[in-house]
């Protein structure tokens, strides 16, 4: 099944982005062969599964699930004509390494779509990229087609600039063609029916992009880099350490201290950081520099790496000013359908913005935030009011004295600050790999 | 082989009615918004007519009687 015998696998750091050209531009079909050779698709079984299975892949959407488990259930269904879906919506304003990977790599990430579908029997592909990059990913597409290079076809669906949009079952509906939200899946994962009701295979596009090397060099090369229980790379957004988000391959397993490249003296310029993102978890600045890039290890400190986000939070900013925007944010974003996310997170965001303000005194402290946070978690069809209570209780347990302070009405002088989040539309010239 | 059942809520149809509260009331409590709180443990043998009955009386369609238990 080992498809491509001339270009070398890359030595050691980075792997997805070595290939990045240096004007910024997308890397095209006939550099993209160069680099990385073909594939011959046709030879693509269900072995590539097994070499999935084998290299420890999983999901970089943020669920972190194995990704073979996925592409074998859905294999397993094969009679009904699965259906492979690109994921990049990137809903998650903190974070750009989808998108980089669209506009730079699309061909990496087009390779991972194709032998996904070769290796589950899909008959259909669908890339599923936000508005903005439909038009670059459809004429990578089409340069393949005209070298034939995939032999299911591949549509385009422009995703929705929303939270929500690239959940599982959001990407199902707006394939169907319904509004891009979450439903109720639990009796019916989209794996088993999804798109038309056959069996969907929603997987991130930068997991893709793994796959396309994975497929090329093996397993083994795999894991070549990182712990033997979780290894390879991830792309990381790293936003608030430099002027503007920057993207970095990181190696699992290596401590965040490195990663950041902080020097002593200025880790104390910040509080902590957000991990995982708006679904995520604040890490105070000690645990974060300590911290071994690995989900179990960020689990442990109530985060989550989630998609790859490590947001820095300076001191001149207040913890719970930026903690109750984003959850007003995520208010906004929920997709009012599930009475306890539409009540809960309205009646929490606001609560988050009284703590922030001070103006108004909390009779009982933060406690009835801890109940709404536990009112809400589990009880919607998708996994945002479980975001966003993880987001809410790490912000009460890392900022504990400014919640005490708060509360006993001490001035605050971050109240002016701007939020942590980085506009829509950012520039990606600012790329580095460690 | 027994099966194991217990009840799940879909909460993109619900709509707090309640009826379900009513009817099962050993599995289901509303919360102060008035939607249900299910519990997720499996459904004791005694209690399986109810909850059917509780699932045919919602008048969103919303409540399930799955197998397996999480």
């Amino acid at each position: 099944m080992r498809s491509l015998l001339s270009p070398p696998p890359p030595d050691g750091l980075p792997r997805l982005l070595c290939g990045l050209a240096a004007d910024g531009g997308q890397v095209g079909i006939h550099d993209h062969l160069s680099r990385w050779g073909a594939l011959r698709l046709s030879h693509v079984g269900p072995g590539l599964i097994d070499w999935i299975e084998q290299s420890g892949l999983v999901g970089h959407g943020g669920a972190w699930f194995p990704v073979a488990t996925k592409w074998r259930s859905v294999r397993g269904r094969l009679l009904n004509r699965p259906v492979v879906v690109a994921n990049g919506a990137e809903g998650e304003p903190l974070s750009s390494k989808d998108a980089l990977l669209l506009t730079r790599l699309p061909h990496l990430v087009l390779d991972g779509a194709s032998l996904a579908a070769a290796a589950v029997g899909a008959t259909r592909i669908v890339v599923y990229v936000p508005e903005r990059l439909v038009r670059s990913v459809r004429a990578a597409v089409a340069d393949r087609q005209k070298l034939a290079i995939d032999p299911v076809p591949m549509e385009i669906l422009a995703a929705p600039d929303r939270f929500i949009a690239g959940q599982e079952s959001s990407v199902v509906n707006a394939i169907e063609g319904r509004a891009a939200l979450p439903s109720f899946v639990d009796i019916r994962p989209v794996r088993q029916q999804g798109v038309g009701g056959r069996p969907t295979l929603v997987q991130n596009v930068e997991t893709l992009a793994h796959v396309a090397l994975i497929a090329r060099f093996g397993p083994e090369w795999f894991r070549g880099i990182g712990p033997s229980e979780a290894p390879g790379t991830m792309l990381l957004t790293i936003t608030g350490r430099w002027a503007g988000p920057r993207i970095i391959e990181a190696p699992l397993g290596a401590p965040l201290r490195s990663i950041l490249e902080l020097p002593d003296d200025q880790s104390s310029r910040f509080w902590g950081a957000l991990l995982g993102g708006y679904g995520g978890g604040w890490v105070e600045m000690g645990t974060l520099l300590d911290l071994t890039l690995s989900e179990p290890a960020a689990r442990e400190m109530g985060a989550t790496l989630g998609a790859g986000i490590v947001a820095l939070l300076p001191r001149s900013t207040c913890p719970l000013v930026e903690t109750a925007k984003v959850v007003r944010y995520l208010e906004q974003q929920s997709a009012r359908q599930c009475g306890p996310c539409v009540n809960g997170l309205s009646e929490v965001a606001r609560l988050c913005e009284v703590l922030a303000s001070s103006s108004q005194w909390l009779p009982e402290g933060i406690k009835p935030i801890l109940e709404l946070c536990d009112l809400i978690e589990g009880r919607g069809a998708c996994r945002h009011p479980d975001g966003a209570a993880r987001f809410i209780r790490s912000a009460l347990r890392v900022f504990g004295a400014d919640v005490k302070a708060h509360l006993e009405g001490r001035p605050c002088g971050g109240v002016r600050t701007a939020p942590p989040s980085s506009p829509r539309g950012r520039s990606y010239r600012r790329v580095g790999a460690r | 082989m027994r099966r194991r059942l217990t009840l799940k809520v879909d909460p993109v149809s619900c709509d707090g009615h309640g009826v379900c509260a009513e009817l099962i009331p050993e599995r289901i409590s509303l919360d102060r918004w008035g939607y249900p709180i299910v519990d997720r443990d499996e459904l004791p043998d005694h209690l399986h007519d109810h909850a059917a009955r509780a699932v045919r009386a919602c008048p969103r369609l919303a409540l399930h009687v799955v197998e397996g238990v999480r």
